[in-house]
């Protein structure tokens, strides 16, 4: 094992080094990464996104918190200005992937 | 596979996904600097991709709450946006106009004759007004009878006109046939004036010359002009003589089929067409907009080329801001994954435009959107627009949610 992760190492040292690299880089203001995103979810930072502003925040929600409440306004349970009406766009499975990306990848630092 | 193999695979996979691989990053350059093409830049870079944006502009003024400085409600100011936060995230700026591309060899040419080289091109040029399309109206019209379409000077030069206007007189605004920029643009546009003429000239009127019979957010428009407004404000549809055929600058007149309307002020949104280099570049049909693959906004005449916002066929997704931002990120993950070689996933698509009728009364419209039938086309079953009934405390929040939308945009596409 030893071995393996001795030669590993030699082999991928640039690889790792710029990984590392990348790390480590102080966060700059911008935008997350959003190449692995599921379908749909970039857009709800249009509204929801890093800052505090009018609207509802999604910083301190679970990922099980989101798709609870989306699942609410799909089915008309929770009253909403305007949510109600963008939830019905999705399907559960949508907004499990969406709600977890959210509150991984999605969050701004 | 070996344990070295595989780890290699997983660690240059993380390292695809990672920033700022300089060695072999693929070049996308963007053209435009608005709500689409600054989004699309800066969210193409963290993608460990090389990006440029082009724009002449040192600033941006935003279109999106440009109605509301029209009524004396926001200043200019409160519109303006800089790229500095682009370029400290590492985005290329370079402030010119693109005159010419050459899609086979994939190269912009700007005004100042420098060539830059991409492997794909976003256009995000927004819309040009169409001054041949409206017999009487061009550039020249417009410093006399303002359009305002485009914010900056126009919006200011309309808001003057307004102010100076004495109690009693008559404000026109004509609309144009869809497609057109933000479609419930001219009717908020009117409610707000109608809410700076109560406020300040309550003898004055309010004109609107439609060359359409139905337009967005119609019913709630239309039913908070009868209880705010009453008779001040006047909606003339295409059937009803709406439709502006020529207009004649010095006089202000606005001729119709039907007659002719004589203003105090006159506001014409003419008819538009996508930003001219989207037709140099090819990329335009006959429409005078550019037709797109609904995954991953190629456009359908030129290869290597994605357009975004305004300017392209959007099939159900209004032109918007919205529209405009949600676009470039789903734009710039299929371009990540075309450039690695990989099959773009579907995109899910979401666009909100909220209007105001007057500053604590917002409606809205929604809408979720796929890729079906080579367009991007209403999900079915969801949007739409504001309920009629809704209390005056839903109407005011959902003017708050507006300004919230607001921040949350300019702050993600600026910084």
């Amino acid at each position: 094992m030893a071995r393996i992760q001795t030669r590993m190492t030699k082999t991928m040292g640039g690889a790792l080094l710029a990984l590392l690299f990348c790390l480590c880089e102080p966060a700059l203001a911008g935008p997350q990464n959003v190449f692995q995103s599921p379908p749909g979810a970039s857009a709800c930072l249009g509204c929801h996104g890093a800052g505090e502003t009018e609207l509802p925040s999604l910083k301190n929600l679970t990922a099980a918190e989101i798709e609870a409440a989306m699942e609410a306004f799909r089915s008309g349970g929770r009253e909403a200005t305007l949510m109600n009406r963008i939830a019905k766009g999705f399907s559960a499975d949508e907004t499990r992937a969406i709600a977890q990306w959210l509150t991984t990848q999605g969050r701004a630092p | 596979m070996s344990l070295t193999r595989r780890t290699l695979l997983a660690t240059s996979a993380a390292a695809l996904a990672a920033p700022a691989l300089a060695q072999t990053a693929p070049k996308v350059v963007v053209i435009g600097g608005g709500f689409g093409g600054a989004s699309a830049a800066r969210f193409l870079q963290p993608m460990g991709i090389e990006v440029t944006l082009i724009e002449p502009n040192a600033q941006y003024i935003s279109c999106p709450f440009s109605n509301a400085v029209i009524a004396g409600l926001r200043d200019l100011s409160q519109q303006t946006f800089t790229y500095t936060a682009l370029e400290a995230q590492g985005i290329r700026l370079v402030r010119q106009m693109a005159v010419k591309i050459d899609h086979d060899i994939r190269r912009v040419t700007l005004a100042d004759g420098v060539m830059i080289s991409y492997d794909r091109l976003v256009l995000a040029p927004g819309i040009d007004l169409n001054f041949s399309a409206l017999p009487g109206y061009d550039e020249g019209a417009s410093a006399l009878m303002p359009h305002a379409w485009k914010a900056g000077a126009q919006t200011t030069l309309l808001r003057q006109q307004i102010e100076a206007m004495p109690d009693g007189g008559t404000i026109i605004i004509s609309a144009p046939a869809n497609p057109f920029r933000c479609p419930p643009g001219p009717y908020e546009r009117a409610s707000l004036i109608a809410w700076y003429l109560k406020n300040h000239k309550p003898k004055s009127k309010l004109l609107i010359l439609d060359a359409k019979d139905a337009f967005s957010k119609q019913s709630l428009f239309t039913a908070a002009w009868k209880d705010i407004y009453g008779d001040m404000v006047e909606w003339i549809g295409l059937s009803g003589g709406g439709k502006v055929t020529e207009v004649k600058a010095k006089d202000k007149i606005f001729v119709t089929e039907f007659g002719e309307h004589k203003a105090d002020v006159g506001n014409v949104i003419p008819p538009q067409r996508a930003g001219a280099i989207a037709t140099i570049a090819g990329a335009t049909d006959q429409t005078g907009w550019c037709p797109i693959d609904p995954v991953t906004f190629e456009a359908k005449l030129v290869q290597n080329i994605h357009v975004i916002g305004d300017a392209c066929i959007g099939g159900g997704m209004p032109k918007s801001a919205f529209s405009a931002n949600a676009q470039a990120k789903a734009c710039a993950q299929a371009i990540a994954s075309l450039l690695r070689g990989q099959n773009p996933a579907e995109p899910k698509l979401v666009n909100t435009c909220y209007s105001l009728v007057k500053p604590d009364y917002g409606i809205s419209v929604a809408g979720v959107y796929s890729p079906a039938k080579g367009l991007l086309a209403d999900v079915q079953g969801a949007g739409g627009v504001s309920p009629a009934n809704a209390s005056a405390a839903v109407r005011a929040a959902e003017a708050h949610y507006a300004e919230g939308w607001f921040k949350t945009i300019t702050q993600e596409v600026f910084g």
